[in-house]
């Protein structure tokens, strides 16, 4: 599995875990019974099928069992999906810096808050195509869209999420690996789309207000 | 390859109505036949089939080998490779599984099953299959207009879909709404008829239970369809008039919403997996009971799960939009329901799998292809369970998960449910047995390379890698060699398994040529289309219509010597 990153990516990964056990355990009883099934009832001289209307109460349970089972598990992977869903998409919890996110034919646009980490300030750094970030800083990010739908997503924090022209879609995400990630555009915006690749720098506290610092320069020339 | 396959498919049209008598080809195109135009809607739906096969080909070899000159149409550039993928889908769903699992199977089953002559429209019927031409056609000539053919994606979401300037393909993403409406006229006039011959046109004596398990879930389907394309239709209208005459229903600088398009499409959209899944899973039912010899287990449950199903399929739709920018807390209702929905499909799939228990079983070809459509939906079904949680779904959407995990479901409907009806009636249709030998070859070589092409696809969806996109080279972390090994591997089994379809088309030439001829019940099953010739004249029963004293699965009754008993024979 590609590394986590971020505060939640263990949680997703969990929920994937979680449903890929109880649908494993389904998946090899239901083809296990099915396989023995053709090779015990194969067809044999002499051997006539049985008559069978499956109205019978004791077979019927063969049906009506398994059938509770499902609904069990149904609703245990439910329950997991909405925590996890609930804590990454519905809740927000407080920022300590936000950045935004703008997807146009066929670029991604960064708007970091620069030095006195606030948006929208004569300071803030833009960039194209590169989104830096510090580690353990819980960040909000306002995703808006120029054009198309475009689809912002960064596979090692398990986040994604549509950008829509008009609209602006705030969400979080807070770092916990340092290093330099792949962000990809994951909803076909028109032909560009297939190289619509953007990569994510994940700092410590020093290389990111070191990098802070060279980017407002190089900015201001 | 294709086009080697493309021209025995012609001449399959060609002897398929010099067969039919002595009928000029105006006589042809005009039948009313309800047998002719289910053979219309087959071959139309094969041919269309093998245009979304060669278009796979085309991209799997370029996702395998970027850059590479594609033998059989060379240099593939981004914005073609867009109109590929979209039109790959918008085939293989619209142009393939529609035309041939409902139309197709339910234009030749319905009235033969039910002991009908004909369908009730017969008109009607035909005027179906004329717009459905005609839809095609439009659909092909969208891929040579100038700047070619629609490239955004099958789900065609605006303001990519509605904006030339977005697209780049003005006249192709106009032609393709136009042609994908078209289509769903088609299918309404043709819907109306199934269900309408279904509930008027029994032979005597045929009630509710007595009716094949088949006829029930096309007309289940047409029933599901027909309620939700209303939606979609409008949608499509309003994409249409936003392409040509600058509305901006979908446009939000003027007021309207995209997101509007993604419900009423998906609307539409889950509940049309409902609509190709039934008439696949009937026609595994009839298969399976026919070569287990067995009662249908539980067939009044059977058929109440379905009708669940259905009616739950109209709760889902959103689960395709969790991350598209709906109000979070949605989500959490569209995963309760559509986690539920696995329960009355894990039930379909019990009453099947409990079928089995007691039988006979005989591994001809089309039960082995009936029983592969339940070992391989299987996996499909499982797999959706991961992208119905919304919290998993988050990592996957729009990854190749998705992308192997619907191709578990729509492979076995729309191919190896199509093969299995397809061997099981070929009798019936043509007059004459196909080889075994050559359909089992042929069978073996579409399921083992078709997993060896998906199974690698899932572990690609899980190492992040997204769809639709023309060049993994730009993106490092998915450019690695053991990707692109997968890939190629997948694309490898692409062409073994299409390879061997030459064989199919071979076995449907010499069998049809110099296959034995096929007597009337050549499966000794239960069902009505068994007791009429094969191939059945025009009016089906020429010495009287069928009646009806049983059910159709009464196999192995006690009470009977022979291990089956015609629907129609009294006791």
């Amino acid at each position: 599995m590609i590394p986590q990153a971020s505060t939640y990516a263990a949680s997703i990964d969990n929920v994937i875990i979680l449903v890929g056990v109880l649908v494993g355990f389904w998946f090899f009883v239901a083809e296990g019974m099915f396989f023995w099934l053709i090779w015990r009832f194969r067809a044999r001289d002499g051997v006539r099928s049985e008559y069978i209307e499956g109205h019978e109460k004791h077979l019927k349970r063969w049906i009506s069992w398994p059938h509770g089972l499902v609904l069990v598990c149904d609703i245990i992977i439910i329950v997991a999906a909405v925590q996890v869903w609930y804590n990454v998409k519905q809740r927000l919890p407080e920022a300590d810096s936000t950045i935004r996110v703008i997807g146009q034919q066929w670029a991604w646009t960064f708007q970091h808050p620069g030095a006195d980490n606030a948006l929208d300030t004569p300071d803030d750094i833009f960039t194209v195509d590169e989104l830096h970030v510090q580690v353990n800083t819980t960040y909000h990010f306002l995703l808006e869209s120029r054009d198309v739908l475009h689809s912002f997503s960064v596979p090692v924090f398990r986040i994604k999420q549509d950008a829509i022209p008009g609209r602006t879609i705030t969400g979080w995400f807070e770092p916990t690996l340092t290093g330099e990630y792949d962000m990809q555009c994951v909803e076909i915006c028109g032909i560009g789309h297939g190289a619509m690749a953007s990569r994510i720098f994940i700092e410590d506290q020093q290389a990111h207000s070191d990098w802070v610092r060279t980017a407002a320069v190089t900015q201001a020339q | 390859m294709a086009h080697t396959a493309t021209q025995t498919q012609v001449h399959h049209e060609t002897h398929a109505h010099e067969h039919h008598g002595p009928q000029g080809i105006l006589k042809y195109i005009w039948s009313t036949d309800h047998k002719m135009i289910a053979l219309q809607y087959l071959f139309t739906g094969m041919f269309m089939g093998l245009i979304g096969a060669y278009f796979s080909y085309v991209f799997r070899m370029q996702m395998a080998f970027p850059g590479m000159s594609v033998p059989g149409f060379g240099q593939v550039s981004p914005g073609e490779y867009n109109a590929l993928v979209t039109n790959h889908g918008t085939i293989m769903i619209f142009w393939v599984a529609m035309p041939v699992l409902i139309a197709a199977f339910g234009n030749f089953c319905i009235p033969l099953m039910i002991g009908a002559d004909d369908m009730v429209f017969p008109r009607i019927n035909r005027l179906s299959y004329q717009v459905f031409l005609l839809s095609a056609i439009v659909l092909i000539i969208s891929f040579f207009v100038p700047g070619g053919g629609f490239g955004g994606a099958w789900t065609a979401y605006p303001p990519l879909s509605a904006v030339a300037e977005y697209n780049q393909t003005n006249l192709g993403s106009s032609l393709w709404v136009l042609a994908v409406a078209l289509e769903f006229v088609a299918f309404l006039l043709g819907g109306i008829n199934f269900i309408t011959t279904l509930m008027n046109s029994r032979a005597p004596g045929m009630k509710a239970y007595d009716i094949p398990m088949v006829c029930w879930m096309i007309v289940i389907a047409s029933i599901l369809f027909m309620l939700s394309v209303g939606p979609l239709i409008a949608g499509a209208v309003m994409l249409f008039m936003d392409q040509t005459i600058g509305t901006g229903f979908f446009d939000p600088a003027r007021g309207g919403d995209p997101v509007l398009w993604q419900h009423l499409f998906w609307f539409f959209g889950h509940p049309e997996v409902y609509v190709v899944l039934l008439p696949a899973v009937g026609i595994t039912i009839d298969i399976i009971a026919t070569f287990a010899r067995k009662k249908l287990f539980g067939y009044k449950l059977m058929l109440y799960t379905t009708v669940a199903t259905g009616v739950l399929s109209f709760f889902v739709w959103a689960h395709h939009q969790f991350v598209a920018g709906i109000d979070p807390r949605m989500a959490n209702v569209f995963t309760i329901t559509t986690l539920l929905i696995s329960v009355p499909i894990a039930e379909l799939v019990f009453v099947i799998i409990a079928t089995l228990y007691g039988g006979s079983i005989t591994l001809t070809t089309p039960m082995l292809w009936a029983l592969a459509f339940i070992a391989e939906f299987l996996i499909g079904g499982v797999t959706g369970i991961f992208l119905g949680a919304s919290g998993a779904d988050i990592y996957f959407h729009d990854t190749y998960f998705v992308l192997a995990h619907f191709h578990y479901t729509f492979f076995p409907i729309a191919i190896i449910g199509t093969f299995a009806a397809f061997t099981y009636w070929f009798p019936k249709m043509f007059g004459k047995m196909m080889n075994d030998t050559l359909g089992k070859i042929h069978f073996w070589g579409t399921i083992i390379p078709f997993n060896v092409i998906f199974i690698p696809l899932f572990v690609l969806g899980m190492g992040g890698e997204h769809r639709r996109i023309y060049n993994y080279e730009h993106f490092p972390e998915l450019a690695g060699d053991g990707m692109f090994l997968l890939r190629q591997i997948a694309t490898v089994a692409l062409i073994v398994m299409l390879a061997f379809q030459v064989v199919f088309f071979y076995n449907c030439f010499v069998s049809w040529r110099k296959g034995a001829k096929a007597p009337k019940n050549p499966w000794k099953a239960n069902t009505l289309e068994w007791t009429t010739e094969s191939p059945p004249p025009h009016g089906n029963w020429p010495e009287g219509l069928p009646n009806v004293y049983r059910g159709p699965y009464e196999y192995a009754h006690p009470d009977r010597k022979e291990d089956y008993w015609p629907q129609n024979e009294p006791s």
